[in-house]
């Protein structure tokens, strides 16, 4: 589903990733761990292209971009690989003068040029889904933080993309508001969504990923399914890491 | 007796000054403001949108105008607007030439206020836009600019109501808006002290209005403002 090969990305003379080669699978979540400052982040927005990064290939679906430091992206191409990601922010970012709903219905209104109705009954059903059904004309202040990156994810699913990326979606939440947003992704999970998620719940990791991975300095350290990473890696810098994050 | 005549001649002059004034309050000063405000308004926008854009003959453009109209008088503009062109043959009727530089100074001002309000929207805004595949253009739109809006419009009526106060100096131009119909009664009838007074409400009346209808717009965009 997703491919990236020898990505590169620095700011100024500051090398965030280095050489980065991953593979995401159909249906399959992927948890990418690591210290702060490791690159996840950044290698996260590089896979719908808020982050541009010097060089590499990044492949969604049957979109394949290669980007290197001479050739200018266009912008109908960055376009076309974004609607292939949905993206879940760690600090939300509503649209704060829309209401639930009408955040939901602004991706399909204004990009993929569906009609109101359309848009309202599909977003009514994504809100369902999030279990924010009542709060469908409750303006973003109105709602928790819980609450706001449920509505979030709705509407990012409301693009139908083939892959949801999720940066740190429960980091600015209560342990009780992080658990409403963690079962959504869960059930996403269960369902066959293909997910990429940047997280520092390990126990997310544990319970929901096929693939984690580990970073650090801005590489790929380590990756293997759960049970290998959190349970067989003869990896040091991994197990330490491990060891203080629990 | 002496003082009561006195009384009632400056009751008698404020009367019949009153609707002259009022009437090139309502011909002129009115429709002047609004005019150029609506017009550098827009001309604001996309001056503020140039600055923003990072083309760089854009931006050039846009700072070079903002520097001129910020950095000389009004009354000069207007002057040289009325006055001057008329010497390389670009003669302007009193009216235009006024709403032309009233509207050149508006544009400048308030591309200044809109360039910040846009630039005070978080950068997340333009991110979750563009994750749903917007275009930057269609998150300006859609997004940007409608939070921007709010952000803009005490500084905004703050420029508006300056305008008003500000299309006084179009008395100079020979443009017979209200407040040269007040000197004009004045040196008939030599009663500065009254007339003056009285055009100057007359304008106080006129903000007010503006203030009233500011405080109306922010409660309407207010609702989507955490409290």
């Amino acid at each position: 589903m997703i491919s990236i090969r020898g990505l590169y990305k620095s700011f100024g003379d500051n090398l965030i990733l280095k050489d980065i080669n991953l593979q995401v699978e159909k249906g399959e979540t992927t948890v990418i761990i690591g210290p702060s400052g490791s690159g996840k982040t950044t290698l996260l927005r590089s896979m719908n292209l808020l982050e541009l990064p010097q060089k590499g290939t990044i492949k969604i679906g049957d979109k394949e971009i290669s980007i290197d430091e001479k050739s200018k992206i266009k912008q109908n191409v960055i376009l076309a690989l974004r609607k292939k990601t949905g993206m879940v922010f760690q600090g939300f970012h509503l649209f704060p003068h829309k209401t639930a709903v009408e955040n939901i219905m602004e991706g399909p209104i204004t990009v993929l040029k569906k009609s109101k109705q359309e848009a309202y009954s599909k977003a009514l059903i994504l809100l369902d889904k999030v279990g924010l059904l009542s709060k469908k004309d409750n303006y973003p202040h109105e709602l928790s933080g819980g609450q706001q990156q449920r509505v979030a994810i709705a509407r990012a699913m409301a693009m139908e993309p083939e892959v949801l990326l999720f940066d740190e979606p429960t980091s600015a939440l209560d342990p009780e508001l992080a658990a409403e947003v963690i079962r959504v992704m869960k059930e996403l999970s269960n369902e066959g969504m293909t997910m990429v998620v940047v997280t520092h719940k390990m126990s997310f990791a544990k319970e929901a990923a096929h693939k984690v991975v580990f970073m650090e300095q801005g590489m790929i350290v380590e990756s293997g399914t759960p049970d290998y990473i959190f349970n067989k890696t003869n990896n040091e810098r991994l197990k330490q890491f491990l060891s203080i994050i629990d | 007796m002496n003082f009561d005549d006195r009384t009632l001649r400056l009751i008698q002059i404020a009367l019949d000054s009153l609707w002259p004034m009022l009437k090139a309050g309502l011909a002129f000063t009115v429709p002047v403001a609004v005019i150029s405000f609506s017009l550098g308004l827009i001309v604001g926008l996309l001056t503020a949108l140039a600055r923003i854009s990072n083309i760089k003959p854009l931006v050039i453009i846009a700072k070079f105008y903002v520097w001129i109209i910020r950095g000389t008088p009004l009354l000069v503009q207007l002057f040289i607007i009325f006055y001057g062109l008329a010497k390389v043959n670009i003669i302007l009727d009193p009216l235009p030439a006024a709403i032309i530089g009233f509207t050149m100074n508006v544009g400048a001002y308030s591309s200044e206020i809109i360039r910040a309000a846009v630039l005070s929207i978080p950068k997340g805004q333009w991110e979750a836009a563009a994750s749903i595949g917007m275009t930057n253009i269609q998150a300006l739109k859609r997004i940007v600019l409608p939070q921007a809006a709010r952000v803009s419009i005490p500084p905004l009526f703050n420029s508006f109501i300056s305008l008003v106060k500000d299309t006084s100096l179009a008395a100079s131009i020979t443009l017979t808006e209200m407040f040269q119909v007040a000197q004009r009664i004045t040196a008939a009838t030599y009663e500065p002290l009254l007339l003056y007074v009285e055009v100057a409400l007359i304008y106080l009346i006129f903000c007010t209005v503006l203030n009233a209808i500011q405080g109306k717009m922010e409660k309407k965009l207010d609702r989507f403002v955490a409290r």
